[in-house]
């Protein structure tokens, strides 16, 4: 049961008000959580679990929605942006379709209505099924405070298990995009074919690979592209390389063993795939 | 000629199957179906009492261990709470859940022996309160040494043998023998709505009784479980069934414990006192699926006649008794599968573990022993280099046939004909499956680019590994033995001024018990359906009709209350529609006031059991049942999914077409959650995958298509031929699937669930 009378929720209305209460609520080191739809946070909270007494919701915001076209290849999604906005964008099918499909894949309809991408992100679960495509498409954090902006790389994003790389004061306002060329590719290894968490996810974008829930973050082949980027084809030895960044346990959902394999098989039916001519929609 | 009908036969069994029956084989609308879909049917945790408090359980948190001390943190402010633990419980009530043995407390005394573990009870009227509480109550314990592992446990909670015929004699004989060991996992029931009882001081005009609210399956069972506990009379003790959403099995015996555990805060609060639990709680606390490990050995002629069957059958049982000793006599009735041998020998164990007991589940022991038995067939089959259909065929039961149990199967026998029509079924979906695909294949030819890369990769790294499987089943309908006998239900009917009122203890907990019930009488009365109404199944009025379990509910119940239909009707005499049934039935009312007829369960004549022997006439009659599945292995995931499936089960007769394929849907689908998804994972003796998100169950997209088939072979004492149906249906699917596997991958599994994990360790 979520004990809700003595958690602290703050609802600015503007970009501006956020900031500030971000601000004021880390200089007097009592953090407030920026949450947007909520779907992670509730099922914490429903098991007890409380991992933060302070709350910045972020919901009334209606600056922060929305995906938007940039330029030939580029793609803004808001920090409000959800899974269904992604499932519903033009730009998204025809620029990073392999996004559609993640975002099809992520709960149900009603997660999928709530659900964010930031919040994806800044949540920082390994198993999150839209961040290997934006690591995967080279995408960009934008990280606001009261002083200005800066942008990360995703792939820099996190230092460790739900360990990110925002400050207190900061918060997402966006997650650019620009995509790069070459065959794109999703996989997701769930545990049924839908309402599941994933065992093994694999996104790529042409010879960049990302991989989620095998490893204590979402993480980059970067061996892997490594290798393929500079003509390596040897299935065996791409298997191993991919294994060099995929470090998988075992845990409640599955073992590491059975990780490994499909990692492997992944690896050899995109290798397959690579050299053969992009799909088109 | 039996009649059939399909899911699809809808039209067709209008005209063919009804004859001159008016209610009964027809599809006649949910007795409690608008107050359901409508959202007006209020279940336990919709229900406020005034003044009411919730309560919460403290749980013991070591598989083995001795209680040193429970402390209550100094530092919290108490006001307002309650309190129960052992010492509550006071003579002449007794510390012990009454169900076949009183082995289990209600609350632990100064040794905890599973994980979750009930210690102490507390109370609040704020929820919130509550949990803040609880969490600062801890125990210490001394902890004691945990069996965990059934396979390695030597403590044994009951022991059966069946024997037949000269075993040795039939293995001196045998061409081959061929054996086999095969595992099965526990599975959770997982009804929608969790476990939730309100227990309110008072019965009535005793203001020392007891009544309880709540959601479950057996009335009378929480009845007894109340008496045991607080020493009471029956009259001072009321249950009411409140809407339920979902049992299977799982709310027959763990009520009783939840009702108990209310009812102890709610009198030592003497205010009424709500408990609910959440979905982790009713997943680490309440009763699973029994775990088994059966082997086979079975004695082979060269030309696949069966001639001896030697079979050796362990179930976890977990810390308690509580129903495994039925479990298991069901499992070993039904071990052999429905093959007939002149010798058999089946030894049967429910051992001891430190885990939380494990209970009834649809099925009831018969699921675990047919898996075990149906993929040993196909493991025969390949030994013999035989068909595995023909190895079937050779030794399948005729009428005639004895079983394991030396019971003649005089009528009903439907094990061949299920057989045939599910060949026939499966065909011909193969065949409309394949044209299909035909379809598709040529659509995917322009479409490939778009879809085929993002599809698991599977296109790309080669087609899936694709199977069919079978499996024949049968299951006994009512209570083993002589169970009924012992339980003497009752049931009976009300006349009112409208019509009659039902007056029945069994429960609707989703199955359709109220509208089936509805039609078997306006049937036998000769009125109206609409015409029947059905009292709440609240203890203070209706009769003890025995549980809602064990597949009894239409065959027995219902053919109880078609005696006593059968009685008023005699008493009213003539009338010849709904309006002049009631014009009598107004006039009898004028003259006496009230009518009511309560008959109780007659053993049929030619029924005989010996319970000391475990000789005789094990169940009235068999449900029979087929099953094909159709399956496909990705090859990167290793994920074995259902394409196709089909079940054909013999139910006797159909009451309620609709309702009945429901259930057959239901119970295939179940099956095919225990045989690839469900996996309970235990660790240290608690189950470490509580949750929604990680015990997976199949969702709708996992869903095959079902093809259905109902055959009818009648049986003489059910009500219009009916046999069970509610539990059959779940015994082959595992056993279809896993033989499918085979088929499919060339490696034998011989365990469930199917995961991909396990799947991926038998191909590489």
């Amino acid at each position: 049961m979520i004990a809700a009378a003595d958690l602290t929720v703050q609802r600015p209305r503007t970009l501006k008000q956020a900031l500030q209460l971000l601000r004021d609520a880390s200089a007097e080191n009592q953090p407030l959580t920026p949450m947007a739809g909520g779907t992670d946070l509730f099922v914490t909270l429903n098991m007890g679990q409380r991992p933060s007494a302070r709350y910045l919701d972020l919901w009334a915001i209606e600056k922060l929605r929305g995906v938007e076209a940039t330029g030939k290849r580029g793609l803004v999604f808001g920090a409000l942006a959800t899974y269904t906005d992604c499932i519903e964008s033009k730009a998204v099918h025809k620029r990073l379709p392999i996004l559609v499909d993640a975002a099809r894949q992520v709960g149900g309809v009603q997660i999928q209505n709530r659900g964010t991408l930031a919040g994806n992100i800044e949540n920082g679960s390994p198993a999150a099924d839209g961040v290997p495509v934006l690591m995967a498409a080279d995408a960009t954090v934008v990280l606001r405070s009261i002083d200005g902006e800066r942008r990360v790389p995703l792939a820099a994003y996190y230092h460790g298990y739900r360990k990110t790389e925002r400050r207190a004061d900061e918060l997402i306002v966006a997650v650019e995009v620009e995509v790069p060329d070459g065959t794109q590719r999703f996989d997701k290894v769930g545990t049924r074919a839908a309402q599941a968490i994933s065992k093994v996810v694999m996104a790529a974008v042409g010879h960049r690979l990302a991989f989620g829930s095998v490893a204590p973050t979402v993480v980059r082949a970067r061996a892997l592209e490594a290798y393929v980027e500079a003509g390596g084809r040897d299935v065996a030895e791409a298997q191993r390389l991919a294994l060099e960044d995929a470090r998988p346990i075992d845990d409640v959902r599955s073992t590491a063993e059975y990780r490994r394999r499909v990692v492997a098989n992944l690896v050899a039916a995109w290798l397959g795939g690579l050299d053969k001519p992009p799909r088109t929609r | 000629m039996p009649k059939k009908s399909g899911r699809d036969g809808g039209a067709r069994r209008a005209k063919s199957r009804s004859g001159e029956l008016r209610t009964v084989g027809h599809n006649v609308a949910r007795a409690e179906g608008v107050e359901k879909v409508t959202g007006a049917a209020r279940y336990i945790d919709d229900l406020v009492f005034d003044d009411m408090l919730y309560g919460a359980t403290l749980r013991s948190t070591v598989p083995a261990g001795r209680i040193v001390a429970v402390e209550k943190d100094p530092q919290f402010d108490w006001t307002g709470f309650v309190f129960v633990d052992h010492r509550d419980i006071t003579a002449p009530g007794r510390n012990a859940v009454a169900m076949i043995t009183e082995d289990q407390p209600f609350l632990a005394v100064d040794r905890v022996r599973h994980q979750a573990e009930p210690i102490w009870l507390v109370a609040h009227a704020d929820r919130a309160r509550l949990a803040a509480g609880l969490a600062r109550i801890t125990v210490r314990y001394e902890k004691e040494k945990a069996q965990l592992d059934f396979e390695t446990a030597t403590e044994v909670l009951k022991e059966i043998a069946i024997k037949r015929g000269d075993l040795d004699a039939a293995f001196a004989r045998a061409d081959v023998v061929v054996e086999g060991t095969y595992r099965t996992g526990a599975q959770e029931q997982l009804y929608i709505e969790t476990n939730g009882v309100i227990a309110q001081p008072g019965a009535g005009d005793h203001a020392d009784g007891i009544t309880v609210h709540g959601s479950m399956q057996c009335p009378y069972y929480v009845v007894r479980a109340l008496r045991v506990l607080l020493g009471l009379p029956e009259a001072k003790v009321r249950v009411v069934q409140t809407t339920t959403g979902g049992g299977f099995g799982g709310k027959e015996e763990y009520p009783s414990v939840l009702a108990g555990h209310a009812a102890l805060l709610a009198r030592k609060a003497g205010k009424p006192v709500k408990m609910v639990y959440e979905r982790h709680e009713d997943l680490i606390a309440t009763t699973k699926r029994h775990p088994s490990i059966i082997t086979h050995r079975t004695a082979m002629k060269k030309d696949g006649t069966i001639l001896g069957i030697d079979i050796d059958l362990r179930l976890d049982g977990g810390a308690y008794v509580t129903l495994s000793p039925v479990v298991l006599s069901r499992a070993a009735i039904h071990a052999t599968g429905p093959y007939r041998a002149d010798a058999v020998r089946i030894r049967g164990r429910v051992m001891m573990t430190h885990t939380p007991p494990n209970g009834a589940f649809r099925g009831f022991g018969a699921p675990q022993s047919q898996f075990a038995a149906e993929v040993h067939m196909d493991r025969i089959a390949a030994e013999l280099g035989i068909e595995p259909i023909a190895l079937r065929r050779k030794n399948l039961f005729n009428t005639g046939d004895v079983t394991a149990t030396g019971q003649k199967l005089h009528d009903s026998v439907a094990a061949h004909e299920v057989l045939d029509r599910a060949l026939a079924r499966h065909a011909i979906a193969t065949k409309a499956a394949a044209k299909a695909r035909g379809k598709t294949a040529a659509k995917g030819a322009v479409k490939g680019a778009v879809k085929g890369a993002t599809k698991n990769g599977a296109a790309a790294n080669g087609a899936p590994l694709r199977g069919t499987g079978l499996a024949l089943f049968f299951h006994g309908s009512g209570f083993t033995g002589g169970g009924e006998v012992k339980l003497a239900s009752k049931a009976g009917i009300a006349l009112t001024k409208d019509g009659v009122q039902l007056l029945v203890g069994s429960t609707e907990i989703g199955q359709g018990t109220r509208t089936m019930h509805a039609q078997i009488v306006a049937e036998s009365l000769g009125i109206p359906y609409d015409m029947i109404d059905t009292a709440d199944p609240d203890t203070a009025r209706v009769p003890d009709s025995g549980p809602t379990v064990a597949s009894r509910t239409c065959m027995v119940v219902g053919r109880i209350l078609q005696r006593a239909a059968e009685k008023l009707r005699a008493q009213l005499g003539d009338y010849d529609d709904g309006k002049s049934f009631k014009k009598r039935a107004r006039k009898l009312l004028e003259a006496r006031g009230t009518v009511e007829v309560i008959e109780e369960y007659e053993r049929p004549g030619d029924i005989v059991w010996n319970d000391t022997t475990y000789e005789g006439d094990a169940y009235g009659a068999y449900a029979w049942g087929a099953n094909i599945a159709d399956i496909e292995i990705d090859p990167i995931s290793y994920q074995a999914r259902c394409t196709h499936f089909t079940a054909v089960i013999d139910i006797g007769k159909a009451i309620h077409p609709i309702l009945a394929e429901g259930q057959i849907e239901g119970g295939t689908l179940q099956g095919i959650g225990w045989a690839l998804y469900e996996d309970v994972v235990m660790r240290d003796g608690k189950m470490h995958n509580a949750s929604l998100t990680n015990y997976i169950i199949p969702t709708t997209l996992d869903t095959p298509p079902i093809t259905v088939e109902i055959v009818e072979h009648p049986y003489k004492n059910g009500p219009f031929g009916a046999k069970g149906v509610g539990e059959c249906p779940i015994d082959g699917p595992a056993a279809a699937i896993v033989n499918a596997i085979r088929a499919a991958t060339g490696k034998r599994l011989d365990a469930v669930p199917a995961t991909p994990e396990r799947i991926m360790k038998a191909l590489v």
